[in-house]
């Protein structure tokens, strides 16, 4: 039994709206799992109704073999770290910390040796007579950690614990909240809009859009493999190109704006699926990391190439991101449904921007027509109506 | 045309003068004096009424109070002592000051406490209808006392005779109807006080295991202190001072508030400022001890550092 399970959870409030749609998932014991997803997309709510900060509306909720749907927070044992860190104000971070230890009438001596405990383990054992007032942001957040580890409670939960942070705070607390989550070794639910926290940080994300679950995989399987057009675009920074394109009849090439590129068996052979879509429209994607500049001196090679005009370059210094243009649609997963239905009235073609990540070493002119190259294996396919990947 | 750019050229260090000026500020010692005077002139009276209370009644009339500390002293505690001579016999004014506070202590304490746990059903609670209820209790504040007094001593009559407690002519009935009309505005100000505290705060209380009781008493209450203070403060001051009430529904009980007691005395002999004067200075005192025993309750910024 796991010990986090929703089965088709639903949320929705008294005014209509719909909040969480059939959630499902699994949280395994001592997991990280992140709740990803834009700000409204019901990652929040669900974190809440585990915590049983909101009612469930329909669907259950377990702990090990216990149903909790309808427990409240104190009955169902878990911790929960807010983004706001809610420290009491008017207690020391000791009294903060054991604050629930000493609700659930533990001897003083065993609370006090807890405390120090958790507070050698956050580093904060030299503030533990402080008042929240008087502690820096990252101290505030260590306290809240501490707070809730110091229950050994069995489920963990932190609704973006990081966001207000500084960046380069968030950076070593992101390390830090990942070392003390395994040492702890508890089943834990972390939610946050930053995609480069749920990457860094999950055993397994949980993507989420508009209160339904999008993909649930560990963070290397959704980029590789993302479900969607929603999740291929939402993880991955700066975000995957993608462009409406026309799959040939013989499937052997397909059509990008003017441009045609090869696709080779391998690729048919691991989608199998693509084969039913040729002569069709559909979804092409492929990451900015995956569009190498290849040298001007070098030959016009066939279609493994990609042209664009290039309209902006920014230098990270490890890498240059590349903006060009090429004559194809490109396609934002909000509106790839209204736009299959225009695309058969209008037939608009419209420029699409596009970003490569370019080695620094190479030679770019704004303004200029630069070849990528692209490898075929490199493409990402997706249903044009369904947004679903093809494979 | 150069003669133009001239004044120009001039005005702007004037204008940096003139900002400069703004920024000097009167010394630290001026700014004391001017409080030290403006305070002086508020305790006046107060202190008038001190020393005539500290002087022998057969000078009142003779000469001004100011002359308190001329050779040979008039300095005397003989009113005092005159006053408390009476002891706790009823109608005396140690009487008085026990029956004083045996109507506001616990009428007092009683607002301070509904007040608080009305405010927090109201503002955390998860029953329907707690927005009306607010703004019923809020439209109670405006019904005058007087409207009420009449209606009052009849309810209390028929209860009196469905269960033979008549609150009429009791402590009891003064406090009841000081608890009732203290209730709104008590509980306006909690509440308005309690919207303030991070909602937060009460779920992290609530998955740190905190039920009801324990949420009340060991965070809204700590939170909610200079909101407790200050209506327990007002509280205080509007039930000692009350006469109305306790003239209307102490009718024939032989023990009378201090303001009872006071007013008494002007009615009945006319001229015996002594006993006003240092009546009038036992009933500040207790208001003041109140009042300074709550005063570090005031201080603001109880929830810096609480969220974010």
């Amino acid at each position: 039994m796991a010990p986090i399970s929703l089965e088709q959870v639903n949320k929705s409030y008294p005014n209509g709206f719909h909040a969480v749609h059939d959630f499902a998932l699994d949280v395994a014991e001592g997991e990280l799992m992140v709740l990803v997803g834009p700000s409204g997309c019901g990652k929040t709510t669900v974190l809440r109704m585990v915590a049983g900060l909101e009612d469930i509306t329909s669907g259950t909720l377990t702990f090990g073999n216990r149903v909790v749907n309808d427990l409240s927070p104190r009955e169902r044992d878990v911790a929960m770290v807010f983004q706001s860190y809610a420290l009491y104000p008017h207690m020391t971070v000791a009294e903060n910390i054991g604050f629930s230890l000493s609700l659930h009438k533990m001897p003083k001596a065993e609370i006090a040796a807890k405390v120090n405990e958790a507070a050698v383990i956050l580093g904060l054992s030299e503030w533990l007579d402080r008042k929240p007032a008087q502690l820096s942001g990252g101290q505030r957040q260590r306290v809240a950690m501490g707070r809730a580890i110091v229950r050994e409670p069995s489920v963990f939960l932190m609704d973006e614990p990081l966001s207000n942070l500084d960046a380069k705070l968030r950076v070593q607390m992101r390390a830090e909240v990942s070392r003390i989550q395994r040492r702890i070794g508890v089943a834990t639910m972390y939610v946050t809009h930053d995609q480069v926290e749920a990457m860094t940080m999950g055993d397994r994300v949980a993507v989420m859009r508009t209160g339904r679950l999008q993909q649930v995989a560990p963070p290397q399987v959704l980029y590789d493999r993302p479900d969607n057009v929603f999740v291929a675009a939402f993880i991955g920074s700066p975000a995957m190109n993608l462009y409406r394109a026309e799959l040939a009849e013989d499937a052997q090439t397909v059509r990008l704006g003017s441009q045609t590129l090869r696709i080779t068996d391998e690729v048919r052979h691991s989608r199998p699926a693509l084969v039913a879509y040729a002569g069709k429209r559909l979804v092409v994607g492929f990451r900015p990391e995956d569009l190498p500049a290849v040298d001007a001196e070098m030959p016009a090679a066939d279609s493994q190439d990609l042209e664009g005009d290039v309209t902006l370059v920014e230098a990270l210094g490890s890498d240059l991101l590349v903006h060009f243009t090429i004559d194809a649609a490109r396609v934002q997963p909000e509106d790839v449904q209204e736009d299959a239905a225009g695309l058969e009235s209008g037939e608009l073609v419209v420029a699409g921007e596009g970003i490569a990540r370019v080695d620094p070493r190479v030679e770019i002119q704004v303004g200029k027509r630069t070849r990528f190259r692209l490898s075929p294996s490199r493409l990402h396919f997706f249903d044009l109506e369904s947004e679903s990947a093809i494979w | 045309m150069i003669d133009t750019s001239v004044p120009v050229q001039q005005n702007l260090p004037r204008a940096g003068g003139h900002r400069f000026l703004a920024t000097i500020k009167p010394p630290r010692v001026a700014l004391n004096v001017l409080l030290l005077v403006v305070a002086l002139l508020w305790l006046m009276p107060t202190i008038t009424l001190a020393i005539i209370s500290l002087r022998p009644e057969s000078l009142y009339q003779v000469s001004g109070w100011w002359k308190i500390l001329t050779a040979p002293s008039q300095f005397t505690f003989s009113n005092y002592s005159q006053l408390f001579s009476q002891g706790l016999a009823a109608g005396g004014l140690l009487d008085s000051l026990v029956t004083s506070l045996e109507i506001t202590v616990p009428a007092t304490l009683l607002v301070t406490l509904l007040s608080s746990l009305a405010a927090y059903s109201i503002v955390f609670g998860r029953w329907r209808g707690r927005t009306a209820v607010f703004l019923g209790v809020v439209g109670l504040m405006v019904v005058p006392v007087q409207v009420a007094l009449l209606p009052v001593v009849q309810l209390y009559r028929a209860f009196g005779s469905l269960t033979g407690f008549n609150p009429y002519g009791t402590i009891e009935g003064v406090v009841i109807f000081h608890v009732a009309f203290g209730l709104p505005f008590g509980i306006f100000l909690m509440r308005n006080f309690y919207v303030g505290i991070p909602l937060d705060l009460v779920e992290a209380a609530r998955i740190d295991g905190a039920g009801e009781v324990k949420l009340f008493r060991r965070l809204i209450v700590p939170l909610g202190m200079p909101a407790v203070a200050s209506l327990l403060i007002f509280q205080f001051i509007w039930v000692w001072n009350d006469l109305l009430v306790a003239l209307v529904f102490l009718g024939g009980y032989p023990h009378t508030p201090l303001t009872l007691f006071l007013y008494g005395q002007t009615r009945a002999l006319g001229e015996n400022y002594w006993i006003i004067s240092t009546g009038g200075m036992i009933s500040i005192i207790v208001p003041l001890i109140v009042f300074f025993s709550f005063q570090r309750y005031f201080v603001r910024g109880m929830l810096a550092g609480a969220v974010k």
